[in-house]
């Protein structure tokens, strides 16, 4: 196994969107980073920069609506240097990507076979009949039952558990290190769900991959993730295993949705509700702690200036020292008044 | 897909009837009767009381219609008035003509828009889409017969580059001089008419890439690792064809229609022309005649969209 620095080690890096001339931040200074054979999960609201994160790692933006800035160390790489032609070398081979919306995300006018091959005709000396092998096989480990026939089909043809099975099958389609499995269930019924879980997990130990678990719901990530990281208004504001995320959770924003998830202990309650929303980018708070306006009754005193990470177990940090004084409103028991 | 097309052709049968009745009883509802102007004014009432009856214009419409459906098989239209000889071969005289014109104007137009619209959606906002969108925009407000009357004065007359009425020079007798002077005859007309008529193809072709660029699909290609031109090749243009495509076969029968200006102004002597002239001269039957042929090729037109859609996109197939 490889350590963290020669694997994807994510630092100081930041992407800012043009909106009416100007550019504004969607993720900044983002450190991460990701082993082989662990599955890192990053949640949060929509709008705290999970996608972009994403997308910028991919390197699919385009450059001259968007400005990226830090280190993207893959495997010894830094990606962000890379022109579009040689991040074409990445994209596919040594980092696949599977997408949300199974329907929306395939060709609607290309058979599956000739998706999934695409992969394989940019980044393979493969025959056409080793390719064709390649694509049953690929659809037979994804779970798909009647491969062949699913080969000839359109997307159309498909239902949305075999679609998202199908985009799996093309971004593991070369074995890359590196899975972003960008929401991969969202679209799906909780019984597909499992099985797609399960089909990732299976791949991710036969070629030993690292895979970002990209998703706003937490019982796929308890049920999946090995490592947590929890996004807030373009910031990771905690970090750490998912035993210490769910069972110790320290910054005031992990705690609220942790506590906006429905459970069995608290099913007869009425579910908390975190004030407010996550800021536009052009409203994005420049200093001070970002999720202070949500928490309004934490005094200004408990928050740093300029929030750091500040590390409170092995492998678990955790942003801006509010976390120290927070409660909930109603729990109040604590040195904070209304 | 021969399940989609040959019920497709299935479906225009019923229309085609319709439209023969249509236009049979429209015919019949104009005034005035096919004897009185054409046989000696001083004849007597009763005489053509008699032919109309031994050429059953007394019978039922049902009775009429049939037979004149009967005729129609036979390619028998009747008799022009204006012209003293048979509507088919006054008509196929024509046909030729319009359909060279609309063909080259319609090779002429797609081969214009088609990169025009490509390349303004993939520069999208910037000087060329600028360009590209200003000329779709002039052509799209000046009215087409202005533009014919400005082109033939400049090329015609201003620059003498091309010949400005007919269809073929009186001294082009042999084989290959008689297609030359034809094809100079419809260059003019067919540019004029090309550059006017692509503004629908490209402003459809420019937003359909500037979503497809956008779209989940297209990210999912990138994510693949597919370089820009290949996305562009393989997933962009194909699904942005799709509209285009679906009215290709309407715009032929658009350019039929078309050639009623473009033949009018340069005394073209093709169908467009012959409908006006016969409308002028109340050619009751060429009017008939040419109502039924234009409403049968927009109909074939229609067919043809559908057809070349369901080659294309796989999503409306019958399977």
């Amino acid at each position: 196994m490889e350590n963290a620095t020669n694997f994807l080690n994510i630092q100081d890096v930041s992407t800012a969107f043009k909106i009416n001339g100007r550019f504004y931040d969607a993720i900044s200074h983002i450190n991460l980073q990701v082993h082989r054979d662990e599955i890192m999960a990053i949640v949060g609201e929509s709008g705290c920069g999970k996608s972009t994160l994403a997308t910028t790692i991919m390197g699919l933006h385009d450059p001259a609506e968007t400005k990226t800035s830090g280190v993207i160390d893959f495997e010894g790489t830094d990606l962000l240097q890379l022109s579009d032609d040689q991040y074409n070398d990445y994209r596919g081979a040594k980092i696949g990507m599977i997408f949300q919306d199974p329907l929306s995300a395939l060709n609607p006018l290309k058979r599956v076979e000739d998706q999934i091959s695409e992969v394989m005709d940019y980044h393979s000396d493969l025959s056409r009949d080793a390719k064709h092998a390649r694509v049953l096989e690929l659809l037979d480990q994804v779970g798909i039952v009647a491969p062949k026939r699913t080969a000839r089909q359109f997307p159309h043809e498909l239902s949305g558990g075999m679609r998202q099975r199908v985009i799996i099958a093309i971004a593991i389609a070369c074995k890359p290190d590196l899975i972003i499995a960008y929401e991969p269930t969202t679209a799906l019924d909780v019984t597909i769900q499992a099985q797609i879980l399960d089909v990732l997990r299976a791949i991710q130990q036969e070629n030993h991959a690292g895979i970002i678990l990209i998703t706003h719901d937490l019982g796929v990530v308890a049920e999946t993730a090995d490592r947590v990281a929890v996004m807030y208004a373009g910031q990771i504001v905690e970090e750490g295993s998912a035993e210490q995320i769910f069972t110790t959770p320290q910054h005031p924003y992990t705690r609220s949705l942790l506590r906006s998830m429905p459970q069995r202990e608290n099913e007869n309650d009425d579910l908390y509700v975190i004030q407010g929303n996550v800021p536009s980018l052009q409203r994005m708070p420049q200093g001070g702690d970002r999720f202070a306006p949500r928490i309004p009754w934490v005094p200004q005193s408990a928050h740093e200036a300029e929030p750091t990470m500040h590390t409170v177990a092995p492998g678990h940090s955790v942003r801006c020292t509010c976390y120290k004084v927070f409660t909930f409103p109603d729990q109040q028991k604590g040195p904070v008044t209304p | 897909m021969w399940k989609t097309i040959l019920r497709r052709v299935l479906i225009m049968i019923p229309e085609v009837i319709i439209l023969s009745i249509l236009v049979f009883l429209l015919a019949k509802a104009m005034p005035g009767d096919p004897f009185t102007g054409s046989i000696n004014p001083k004849a007597d009432p009763a005489q053509i009381h008699h032919l109309m009856k031994i050429n059953g214009l007394y019978d039922p419409w049902y009775q009429q219609y049939w037979n004149w459906v009967v005729h129609l098989f036979h390619g028998n239209l009747g008799n022009s008035y204006q012209y003293q000889e048979p509507v088919t071969r006054l008509i196929s005289s024509r046909a030729a003509n319009t359909l060279w014109l609309a063909l080259l104007t319609m090779v002429l137009t797609y081969a214009l828009a088609l990169p025009m619209g490509v390349f303004a959606g993939r520069h999208e906002g910037k000087l060329p889409d600028t360009v590209i969108r200003v000329y779709t925009y002039v052509t799209y407000c000046i009215p087409f017969f202005v533009i014919l009357v400005i082109g033939i004065w400049i090329f015609g007359y201003v620059l003498g580059w091309f010949p400005t009425t007919g269809s073929i020079s009186a001294d082009a007798t042999s084989g290959f001089k008689s297609i030359w002077s034809r094809a100079y005859h419809i260059l003019l007309p067919a540019i004029l008419g090309a550059l006017f008529s692509t503004v629908n193809i490209v402003q459809y072709l420019r937003s359909e890439v500037i979503d497809a660029k956008r779209s989940d699909y297209v990210r999912t290609a990138r994510s693949k690792g597919v370089p820009n031109k290949d996305v562009y090749r393989h997933h962009i243009f194909r699904n942005s064809l799709l509209p285009i495509a679906a009215f290709a076969g309407y715009s032929i029968t658009g350019l039929l229609n078309g050639s009623i200006f473009t033949e009018t102004v340069f005394s073209y002597p093709g169908m467009g022309l012959l409908f006006v002239n016969s409308i002028s001269y109340r050619d009751y039957t060429v009017i008939t005649a040419l109502v039924l042929i234009y409403g049968i090729l927009n109909l074939l037109g229609t067919l043809l969209s559908d057809i070349i859609l369901s080659i294309v996109d796989p999503r409306i197939r019958i399977e």
